[in-house]
C-alpha cells in the first residue's frame, strides 16, 4: 500500500533542478504589466493632497490608479469590508496601500511608486496594548469572557495564589518567496489568476468583486507556494485583485510581486499578546483555578483576529485540567499591519500562557515543572473511554477523549535521558561562573478542526484515463508541507496503484468549487477524504463492471500491487481500465467530506468546536552567557504524535520545521516598530529567523506510533500546526539557565532575545 | 539608460545578453535568459536564494551587477546535473527529504557544492555555518545537513 511510507516530495526533482515554478517563474508575454503599489509613510490620518504626476511621467508607468479608479469593489477583506485595497482617503498603518502603479518592469513600476508627494492631516496613532484599552479601540464590542467553575471563588480559598504577567512578540510568515499574483485576461472580461495563496476561492471571491463579475468568470490556479505559514491564507487578495483590475481594465496580463521590504511592511504577521493570570494552586502544584487576561493586537482591520483570538482562549488549557477557569479576551485596534493567521492560529499564544504558569508555580514550590505539569494533566485516553474518570472538560466544556501525554511525557524522559541530565547541568552549573546551562520541557495538545464550523468541508476531482493513468485534483493547496503527496498516496492506495500512476495537479477553482483556506493543519485530513471518496466511487463502478463481464460479484474485483484480480482473472490496472472506457463506465468522479460530530457556540464559549487532539512534547536543552545574554540551543529532543502517519518522513520534516520555527519566534525573532509606528525590522538584516547555524547539535525526532481513535484518513493525524508549539520549551529551557543564577523568578518574556536574557541574568541576581 | 552589452559563460554554455547597467545580475539570469533557478528571496544578499558562483566564488547574485558578468563563469542551480543524472548534492536532498517548499533549495545547493569544492570534508560545525547565510523556513535544517553530510562522504568515496 502507498500510504505509511516515507515517499519523497513529489516536486523534489524539480525543486533540486531549479525548474520548479513559482509565479515570479511563470513565463509571460511581452507585454505584461508589472504593478506596484504606492504606500503610506504615516500611521494615522487623512490624505489631504496627493500629486501623482511624477509618478505618471516616471519611465515606463502605463497607468496609476487611486481609490476612484476602481472600477467595482475596492476591498481585500476575508469578510468585513474593511480592507481598501486603495486607500479612501484615510490611512490606518504605516504600508497601507494608497495607490497602484502599472508599468513595464517590476523595477520600473516601485521606482515610479516612490515620486509621490502625499500630504497628509496626521493623528496620534494607537500603537500599543495600552493606548488600545486607554482608547477603547477595539473589535467586537467588548471582551470575550468565557468560564468554567468558580474561578473567585478558588482564588479566594486558595493555600496558594501567584499573580503575573507574560508579553509575547508577534512573529513575520518569511516565507521565501513574497506575495505574487499574476492575471491573464480571457475572452468575454474573464480571468484567469495565478496565486501564491493558500485560500484560492477566496481569491476568486474577492478578484470577482473587484472585476464586477461573478465567481464563474474567474479560475484561479495556485501550483504551489514558496512557504505559505498562514501568511497566504488571506494577504494574498490585495495583489491579485488589483492585478486583474488591471489585466481587466487593460486586456494585458498583469503581474505583482512584492519585494521583501514591502512585503514585510505591508501584509499582517502573528499576533502579539499579553497575558495576566492570577492562579491558585495546592502544595503539589495542582492548579484550583486560573483566571487569564489575554490582550491582543489586531491591527488596523478585522481580517482574522476574531477567530485567531478565540482559538488562544480555546488552548488557555492547553493539557491541563483546569477545575475552575476564567479566560477573557481583548481583541484590540491598533494603527499597525493587519494581524493575521499565523501556523497555529492564536493556538501558540493561548499555551505559551499555560505554560508559563506551570513553571511559575514550578518555581514558586521549588519542583521539577515536568512533576507539576503531569499532576494537571487531562485523564488518560485509556481512563475516560472506559467510564469513570470524572470531570475531563476542557474550560469550553468538551470532554477530552484521546488524552495521549501522560504515556508520551514517560517515553520522552526516557529517551532524553531527562532526570540524569537535569542532574547534570545543575552539578555543572555550580562549576561554570560565566556560562550556565538549562533545560526546558512543554507539551502540547492542540485541537483540529476549524472552529468556523462550516468551512471543515473539502471536494476532490479525480479521473482514471484509458491508459490507465490518474488525474487527482483537490481542494487543499501545497506550501511545501507535502500535501499533494500525502493525498496522492490516498488515491493510489484506494485503486492498489503506485503512486506514479498518479499526476498530482494544481489547485484550480474551476474543478473543485466552493473550497477552504488550507489552514488549520486540516489539508490531509479534509483533502485526504475527500479523494477517498472520489476514488471509491470510480473504484466500485470499475468493479461492478469488470464484475459483470467476468460473472463474479465486485467484492471479488481486488485492486492491489498495480494490477487488479477478478476471481481467477488478473489484469495490468491499465488493462483494467480500458476495458472500463471500452464498456462505457465513467471514470470520472467527484469527492466530498465533511467533518462530523462538531457543533460550537463561540459567544457562549460552550461545545465541541474540534474532532480531535493532536498531542506532542520536546525538551530543549540551552547554553546562555551570562555576561551577554547570548546563547544557543545544544539539544532538543522530540516525541510527536501523528496517528498512523500517511507519510513518516513528510511527517517528520514537519515537526523539524515547526519546532524551528516555534523556537524562533520565542528567542531571535523580535519585531520592532518605533513610535512612530514604522516597523524597522522590515528585512532579513534586521529580523533573524534561525539560520542553519541555529539548528541544534542534537535533534531527536520520534513520531509516537499510534493511531487516531476517530476515524480519519487512515487514522492518521493532523502536523502542520501542534509541533510549532513545542519551541516554548526554547525559552523554558532559558528561563531555567536564567533561574540557575539567582533566586528571583526569570519572569522572560518573548522573544527572549540576548538583550532579555541578559537583563534577566541581572534581574534573579536581585 | 544605455544598454551594455555582456558575454558570459553560465554553465559552460558562452550567452550574451543586454543589461541596464543597473540591473543586477540576479535580473539578468531571470529575465534575459530564462533561468529562473536562483529566486529573490531579498534582494538584499541577506536570504541566499539567488546564490550562484561567479568564477568559483559563491555570491548573492542579488548583490552583483549583470554587466559584471562580463568575462566570468558563473554557475547556477540548472548547471548541477549531467543531462539526466542528477548530482550527488541534489539526489541527497531528495532522499533525506532535505526540502519542503523547494524556493529556498537552488541556493542552498549551489552553496553546499561550493563548500564541497574547497572542502570536501567538512565537519558539521563547518557546514552549518557555512550553509548560515542561506535562510530556510520550511525544515528547521536537520536534514539539509544531513543531506549536505552524506553527499559530502559519497562523493569522497566515489573519486
Amino acid at each position: 500500500m502507498s500510504v505509511a511510507k516515507s515517499l519523497p516530495h513529489d516536486s523534489g526533482p524539480l525543486h533540486v533542478s531549479g525548474v520548479a515554478r513559482y509565479i515570479d517563474d511563470i513565463p509571460t508575454p511581452a507585454n505584461t504589466l508589472h504593478l506596484a503599489f504606492g504606500l503610506s509613510t504615516v500611521a494615522r490620518g487623512r490624505i489631504t493632497a496627493m500629486d501623482l504626476s511624477a509618478v505618471r511621467s516616471a519611465a515606463g508607468v502605463v497607468m496609476v490608479m487611486t481609490a476612484e479608479d476602481m472600477p467595482f469593489a475596492n476591498d481585500a477583506s476575508p469578510a468585513a469590508h474593511d480592507e481598501p485595497i486603495l486607500s479612501d482617503g484615510t490611512v490606518h498603518h504605516v504600508g497601507q496601500q494608497i495607490f497602484l502603479v502599472a508599468a513595464t518592469s517590476h523595477h520600473a513600476a516601485r521606482r515610479a511608486a516612490r515620486k509621490a508627494k502625499i500630504t497628509y492631516a496626521e493623528e496620534a496613532p494607537i500603537l500599543t496594548i495600552e493606548q488600545a484599552l486607554a482608547g477603547n479601540s477595539r473589535f467586537e464590542e467588548g471582551p470575550r469572557v468565557w468560564t468554567k467553575g468558580d474561578v473567585d471563588a478558588a482564588l479566594k480559598a486558595a493555600p496558594h495564589r501567584l499573580q503575573g504577567r507574560l508579553e509575547m512578540g508577534g512573529q513575520e510568515h518569511f516565507y521565501l518567496e513574497s506575495q505574487a499574483a499574476l492575471v491573464f485576461p480571457q475572452d468575454n472580461g474573464d480571468v484567469i489568476v495565478h496565486s501564491s495563496t493558500q485560500h484560492p476561492t477566496e481569491i476568486q471571491h474577492k478578484v470577482a468583486e473587484a472585476i464586477g463579475k461573478p465567481m464563474n468568470a474567474v479560475r484561479v490556479e495556485t501550483r504551489r507556494m514558496g512557504g505559505g505559514f498562514g501568511g497566504k491564507e488571506s494577504q494574498g487578495n490585495a495583489l491579485a485583485c488589483a492585478c486583474a483590475v488591471v489585466a481587466s481594465l487593460t486586456g494585458r496580463p498583469a503581474k505583482m510581486r512584492y519585494d521583501r521590504d514591502d512585503d514585510m511592511t505591508i501584509t499582517g504577521k502573528r499576533h502579539d499578546f499579553r497575558i495576566d493570570y492570577d492562579v491558585a494552586y495546592d502544595d503539589r502544584g495542582r492548579v484550583l483555578g486560573v483566571d487569564f487576561t489575554q490582550y491582543t493586537r489586531g491591527g488596523w482591520a478585522l481580517d482574522l483576529t476574531i477567530p485567531v483570538a478565540d482559538r488562544a482562549m480555546l488552548h488557555a488549557d492547553n493539557a491541563y485540567l483546569l477545575p475552575a477557569a476564567r479566560i477573557t479576551s481583548h481583541r484590540l485596534k491598533t494603527n499597525t499591519q493587519s494581524a493575521t493567521a499565523y501556523r497555529g492560529f492564536g493556538g501558540p499564544q493561548g499555551i505559551f500562557g499555560i505554560e508559563r504558569v506551570m513553571d511559575h508555580v514550578a518555581h514558586a514550590l521549588g519542583l521539577d515543572p515536568i512533576e507539576v505539569r503531569k499532576v494537571n494533566y487531562y485523564q488518560p485516553m485509556a481512563k475516560v473511554r472506559a467510564g469513570g474518570a470524572g470531570d475531563n472538560s476542557t474550560p469550553y466544556g468538551m470532554e477530552v477523549r484521546d488524552f495521549l501525554l501522560h504515556e508520551m511525557t514517560e517515553k520522552l524522559l526516557g529517551t532524553s535521558d531527562y532526570a540524569r541530565r537535569k542532574a547534570e547541568i545543575a552539578a555543572w552549573n555550580a562549576k561554570s561562573p560565566i556560562l550556565k546551562r538549562g533545560i526546558g520541557f512543554s507539551p502540547v495538545k492542540f485541537g483540529i478542526s476549524f472552529t468556523l464550523t462550516h468551512l471543515n468541508q473539502a471536494g476532490a476531482l479525480v479521473h482514471v484515463y484509458q491508459d490507465g493513468s490518474i488525474h487527482l485534483n483537490h481542494g487543499g493547496t501545497e506550501m511545501g508541507q507535502g500535501l499533494f503527496l500525502k493525498v496522492a498516496q490516498v488515491a493510489a492506495a484506494r485503486f492498489g496503484v503506485d503512486v506514479s500512476r498518479i499526476k498530482i495537479t494544481a489547485t484550480d477553482t474551476a474543478k473543485v468549487p466552493n473550497t477552504s483556506a488550507t489552514a488549520a493543519s486540516s489539508g490531509s485530513d479534509l483533502n485526504g477524504m475527500a479523494t477517498q471518496a472520489a476514488c471509491d466511487t470510480i473504484r466500485e463502478r470499475m468493479a461492478e463492471c469488470l464484475a459483470t463481464l467476468h460473472q463474479t460479484t465486485p467484492d471479488k474485483v481486488i485492486f492491489a500491487d498495480d494490477r487488479v484480480t477478478v476471481g481467477a482473472t488478473e489484469m495490468d490496472f491499465s488493462q483494467a481500465a480500458m476495458t472500463c472506457y471500452q464498456n462505457r463506465i465513467s471514470l470520472s468522479a467527484t469527492g466530498f467530506y465533511k467533518t462530523p460530530d462538531l457543533s460550537w457556540d463561540r459567544i457562549a464559549g460552550k461545545g465541541r468546536p474540534f474532532f480531535y487532539f493532536g498531542h506532542g512534547a520536546a525538551i530543549t536543552e540551552v547554553v546562555i552567557d551570562t555576561l551577554t545574554g547570548e546563547n544557543r540551543i545544544l539539544r532538543a529532543d522530540i516525541l510527536h504524535d501523528v496517528g498512523a502517519s500517511l507519510n513518516p518522513a513528510i511527517d517528520k520534516g514537519q515537526v523539524e520545521g515547526a519546532y524551528v520555527q516555534g523556537a524562533g519566534w520565542l528567542t531571535t525573532e523580535e519585531l520592532v516598530w518605533d513610535d512612530k509606528g514604522r516597523l524597522r525590522t522590515h528585512a532579513p538584516s534586521t529580523y533573524k529567523i534561525p539560520a542553519c547555524s541555529d539548528r541544534p547539535e542534537i535533534f531527536n525526532v520520534d513520531l509516537w506510533d499510534g493511531e487516531n481513535p476517530e476515524a480519519t484518513i487512515y487514522r492518521s493525524k493532523a502536523v502542520g500546526e501542534p509541533p510549532f508549539n513545542l519551541g516554548i520549551s526554547a525559552l523554558l529551557a532559558l528561563s531555567d539557565a536564567v533561574a540557575s543564577c539567582g533566586a528571583g523568578y526569570p519572569d522572560l518574556h518573548g522573544p527572549a532575545t540576548a538583550e532579555r536574557v541578559l537583563a534577566a541574568v541581572k534581574r534573579v541576581r536581585g | 539608460m544605455t544598454q551594455i552589452h555582456v558575454t558570459t559563460t553560465v554553465n559552460g554554455d558562452e550567452v550574451e545578453f543586454l543589461a541596464d547597467p543597473r540591473e543586477t545580475l540576479l535580473d539578468c539570469l531571470r529575465d534575459k535568459l530564462g533561468m529562473t533557478g536562483a529566486k529573490e528571496g531579498c534582494g538584499t544578499g541577506d536570504c541566499g536564494a539567488c546564490s550562484v558562483t561567479v568564477d568559483g566564488r559563491l555570491v548573492c547574485s542579488c548583490l552583483v551587477l549583470g554587466v559584471e558578468a562580463e568575462g566570468k563563469k558563473i554557475e547556477t542551480v540548472e548547471g548541477m546535473a549531467e543531462g539526466e543524472k542528477l548530482h550527488p548534492l541534489q539526489r541527497k536532498f531528495i532522499e533525506h527529504a532535505a526540502l519542503q517548499c523547494g524556493i529556498c533549495t537552488p541556493g542552498i545547493l549551489v552553496a553546499a557544492k561550493a563548500l564541497l569544492a574547497q572542502n570536501p570534508d567538512p565537519t558539521e560545525e563547518e557546514a552549518r555555518y557555512w550553509l548560515a547565510g542561506n535562510l530556510c523556513r520550511c525544515t528547521g535544517y536537520d536534514k539539509i545537513i544531513r543531506a549536505v553530510l552524506d553527499a559530502a562522504a559519497e562523493m569522497r568515496e566515489g573519486v
